[in-house]
């Protein structure tokens, strides 16, 4: 049969079924394929917290949203242009959210009255005037998916299993991508079961065929979405954990260190746990403690020891962390903190993304505690950002934070490979031991950097005790000089401070460098905030977009850059917290545009913000 | 870095002091530990360089700073798992942890259950004075019932933990027990911590004698301790007192151990029952020996039952047998990747 194919720019899809439904997986199945094909993407993953919810709940419901293109993609997309619902739950939940005029396609035979009620719905809204405005494609799933793994004998419930597949295969027909990757990946994944690789690959075809022979209605087209026109080079794609894991192994070798992480599984921090335990090819030792403290002081004790200490986390686990980061701030001991942010306070919601540790990660402690805090802005952005936070680990002997969110750490996004030779690198010299005559004190600094020498136990001559206690600025050894604690406070922050001066100067991501507005973000936020300001500047707006990676300390030429905008507005998934800490280090007029939803951004809600700060009146001719 | 060098002459007890000023009270039982310490580590073979000591807070977590060795001073309770991770990052290290009763059974409790029931191969020195001296007196987890500190005017009503069965309940492989005041038997306990590869955790019975002096009463007095205290030895019947006319028996009815004087009641030497370091059972009760009346505490090694191999080894052998097999460039190009053009 000849569907005819519509070209698309760009599509939002979004899977959603119930937890046991096995959307992630069909998600990131669909993902693969798309990449491959050379469209740009960006994905979201958005799931409950519970392992299992009770089936058919609404609270059950796990999505998986992709938006992807020939045109450059910088965010999951505001609504979604196809739903796919695998029950009532998954209706009910994402309906409101799917653009009007949107095709929604439902799998029937999950609708039964049990799960329309569990749903809370009272009849079924299929056929009903409720789904006008969407074009619906109501399909017993279920029932197919039965018939085509029929013959593997798998039992009714197993069988049913399989009902994604069939779902991904249908999908896969209708924006034209190969079913050869989900194939292969389905044959390796069971390959000591065979029986259900089989019904899998089975339904996944099933699906397909559906797609290429049934006699569907008008509406229900063919897409074809082209590659993207993206910087030559070799891609794949990556998730923020997975990128961030390499970022850091890469910053090991490059440090010419063992890196050792300490950590304690936590959501949505644990992709990283397992990641960097699965590189153990490189060397790389990960240690699972038995709480986030016993976690970060196995990583000072590993820095101690020579080592790069690193340990990872969320907001919680980060809390508890503090106490030991004052340690390492205090010895001076190299270490890397990651925190993936998610909703807060106290357990929060632990699924879903916020920046809300800003506050934590830049004026937590007790003490006059300063450590720089670097961000990531988008999955294959933390491979760059991991490296960086070694490197000023090693370089300053101080602690690390770097900020990601679970946005980002679930997140998947093409990646345009590094080039791993290309990248510099930053060795660490140990002090070695002392030559006749020469003294050694383990607090004697770099005149430049400040950093502390680094001698490590094992080393014959350098033998020393550090700890929590202030320490004489000379000799290192415990004093508590009220002179001395003035000094080295003071050294601390200048230390601190000073790394203003190694990095990179604050640059504008888009428009000029003065003007009427500017659009500052941090994180996560980078694909709306971009796409926002692109539509923005194509209307005529005067708006450029500033997108902050160092937070502390920041570029030196931030405040200078920031006095040249008539106004500012600063996007953030938190109550404020960079704008807070913009007012007071550069006294401008930073206005907040908050969203605690747990939910990222959308392009419209930021795009609306810029219109309403440059009204049209002010938009005057030249 | 990790190789241990071969001292060219003996080092002394000098070469293992710092040039800190020790800063105990005057009389604290913590000074005659870190002399038996400096005196024992060159008997030991030890060398400055390879031997480091951490510890978390307290009176007694001040002890690296009088070793001239490395030293780490953490926090409070968190001496474990700092330990731990010197030992990931170079196992060769000899590492000595140095805790008290609230460091390590109150807030690192939980640490110190962790590090032995992993195994770690680190001497674990727990000082026990039943009290908080470094905050001035309070009462601790190792406080008998009744005692009146600053937070307990009225007496503590927290039951006490007996710091061997905790270790013992935590998997450790190794649990003795000496007196701060046991100069001849506390480097021989040291010595066996130092050589059993694996956790050895060692209780110290020590006096504060600002805030609980005498603490350990009758127990470490000069004129009973002999009556109260078992001497034990592997393979040795537990024989005891002034006039080694007592021993612990099993009794069968009550299921426990118990003092008896060898020549009374029809009991012979034969009768007594002989020392075996690698019977649990046998040490879960020797752990909980004294409380009773007339019953000595168990010294020495209470159990010793070494692993085939250590917490490190069996962690850095893992990394060791994939290293090198894959590059950071292999796993990143490797996988599903196209071309741009």
């Amino acid at each position: 049969m000849a569907s005819d194919i519509q070209v698309l720019e760009s599509a939002v899809v979004r899977f959603a079924g119930d937890s046991g439904d096995g959307m992630q997986l069909t998600g990131s199945q669909f993902t693969t394929s798309t990449a491959l094909s050379g469209s740009d993407l960006a994905t979201f993953p958005d799931f409950p917290a519970e392992i299992r919810a009770p089936v058919g709940t609404t609270f059950g419901v796990s999505a998986f949203q992709i938006n992807f293109g020939a045109k450059a993609i910088k965010t999951v997309g505001d609504s979604p242009d196809v739903l796919v619902a695998m029950n009532p739950a998954a209706l009910k939940v994402n309906l409101s959210n799917l653009r009007s005029g949107g095709l929604l396609v439902v799998d029937s035979g999950a609708f039964s009255k049990r799960n329309l009620q569990k749903a809370g719905y009272e009849e079924s809204p299929l056929g009903t005037p409720a789904l006008d405005g969407y074009q619906v494609i109501d399909l017993d799933i279920s029932k197919m998916t039965l018939e085509a793994v029929k013959k593997f004998g798998l039992g009714n419930k197993e069988a049913l299993r399989c009902k994604n597949m069939w779902t991904l295969g249908m999908m896969l027909w209708m924006f034209s991508r190969k079913r050869e990757p989900v194939t292969k990946w389905l044959q390796n994944k069971f390959s000591k079961m065979p029986q259900i690789a089989e019904s899998n690959i089975a339904a996944l075809n099933a699906g397909h065929a559906f797609g290429e022979t049934a006699e569907l209605s008008a509406t229900f087209k063919r897409y074809q979405i082209g590659a993207t026109q993206s910087e030559a080079g070799t891609y794949r794609t990556v998730t923020g954990s997975q990128a961030l894991s390499w970022g850091l192994a890469q910053g090991g070798e490059l440090a010419g260190l063992q890196i050792i992480l300490g950590s304690y599984p936590i959501t949505p921090a644990s992709p990283i746990l397992h990641a960097l335990s699965g590189m153990k090819e490189l060397g790389v030792v990960t240690f699972q403690a038995e709480d986030e403290i016993a976690a970060i002081c196995a990583a000072i004790g590993a820095s101690f020891a020579g080592s790069l200490g690193i340990t990872s986390s969320s907001g919680p686990g980060i809390a508890l962390k503090m106490e030991a980061m004052g340690l390492a701030i205090s010895t001076e001991l190299p270490l890397v903190i990651v925190n993936s942010q998610r909703g807060g306070p106290s357990t929060g919601l632990p699924t879903k993304t916020e920046q809300s540790d800003l506050y934590q990660a830049v004026y937590g402690r007790n003490g006059d505690a300063p450590v720089p805090v670097i961000s990531t802005r988008s999955p294959g952005d933390c491979f760059e950002v991991a490296i960086e936070a070694c490197r000023l680990a090693v370089k300053y002997m101080t602690p690390v934070m770097l900020l990601t969110d679970g946005f980002t750490a679930n997140a998947a996004e093409p990646w345009k490979l590094p080039d791993l030779d290309a990248l510099t690198p930053f060795k660490v010299r140990h002090t070695g031991t002392p030559v006749e005559g020469e003294s050694f004190s383990p607090f004697k600094r770099d005149p430049k950097t400040l950093a502390r020498n680094w001698a490590v136990p094992g080393t014959p001559g350098t033998e020393h005790r550090i700890g929590g206690i202030e320490k004489d600025f000379d000799s290192g050894h415990i004093s508590y000089d009220a002179d001395n604690h003035q000094k080295m406070t003071d050294t601390r922050i200048g230390k601190i401070a000073g790394i203003a001066a190694d990095i990179p100067a604050q640059a504008v991501e888009q428009g000029e460098t003065t003007g009427k507005l500017a659009v500052v973000g941090w994180g996560s936020t980078f694909g709306p905030i971009s796409e926002a300001v692109k539509m923005a500047r194509a209307e005529g707006l005067d708006v450029s977009h500033i997108h902050i990676r160092y937070l502390n300390p920041f570029p030196e030429n931030l405040g200078a850059l920031l006095a040249g905008y008539d106004k500012i507005i600063v996007p953030e998934m938190n109550a404020g917290q960079l704008k807070t800490m913009l007012r007071d280090q550069f006294l401008v007029d930073a206005k907040p545009l908050n969203k605690v939803s747990g939910l990222p951004f959308k392009i419209q809600e930021i795009l609306d913000a810029i219109r309403d700060e440059i009204t049209p009146s002010q938009q005057g001719g030249e | 870095m990790n190789e241990i060098s071969t001292p060219t002459a003996k080092l002394t007890i000098k070469d293992f002091t710092s040039d800190q000023e020790v800063r105990w009270c005057p009389g604290c039982g913590d000074y005659a530990i870190l002399k038996c310490m400096q005196r024992t580590l060159p008997e030991l073979g030890a060398t400055r360089e390879n031997t480091v000591f951490v510890s978390g807070i307290g009176c007694s977590s001040r002890f690296p700073y009088y070793m001239d060795t490395y030293g780490f001073h953490t926090i409070h309770g968190r001496a474990p798992a700092v330990a731990t991770g010197v030992k990931l990052a170079n196992p060769d290290l000899d590492v000595w942890m140095i805790t008290g009763d609230g460091d390590g059974l109150s807030i690192g409790g939980n640490h110190l259950l962790h590090i032995l029931r992993r195994d770690v191969d680190i001497n674990i020195l727990l000082f026990n004075n039943k009290i908080y001296g470094l905050t001035k007196g309070q009462f601790s987890p190792t406080s008998d019932v009744g005692t009146r500190s600053p937070s307990t005017p009225q007496g503590s009503v927290d039951p006490s933990l007996n710091p061997i069965s905790f270790a013992l309940g935590s998997g450790a492989r190794f649990a003795a027990r000496t007196v701060d005041t046991a100069l001849k038997h506390m480097p021989g306990v040291f010595t066996r911590a130092h050589g059993f590869k694996g956790a050895s955790f060692v209780e110290i019975l020590q006096n504060c004698i600002v805030y609980a002096d005498e603490t350990w009463g009758p127990v470490t007095q000069k004129k009973t301790a002999a009556d109260l205290q078992l001497l034990l030895e592997n393979g040795e019947r537990m024989i005891f007192g002034a006039e080694r006319n007592k021993g612990i028996i099993f009794n069968r009815e009550r299921f426990a151990l118990e003092a008896v004087v060898i020549g009374e009641s029809g009991i012979t030497e034969d009768d007594i029952l002989v020392h075996d370091e690698s019977n649990l059972q046998m040490a879960r009760m020797l752990a909980e020996l004294g409380a009773g009346e007339g019953e000595p505490m168990a010294m020495g090694v209470l159990y010793a039952d070494e692993a085939d191999h250590s917490y490190t080894d069996a962690v850095l052998a893992q990394v060791e047998a994939e290293k090198g097999k894959r590059t950071l460039k292999d796993m990143i190009y490797g996988g599903q990747t196209w071309e741009v053009k």
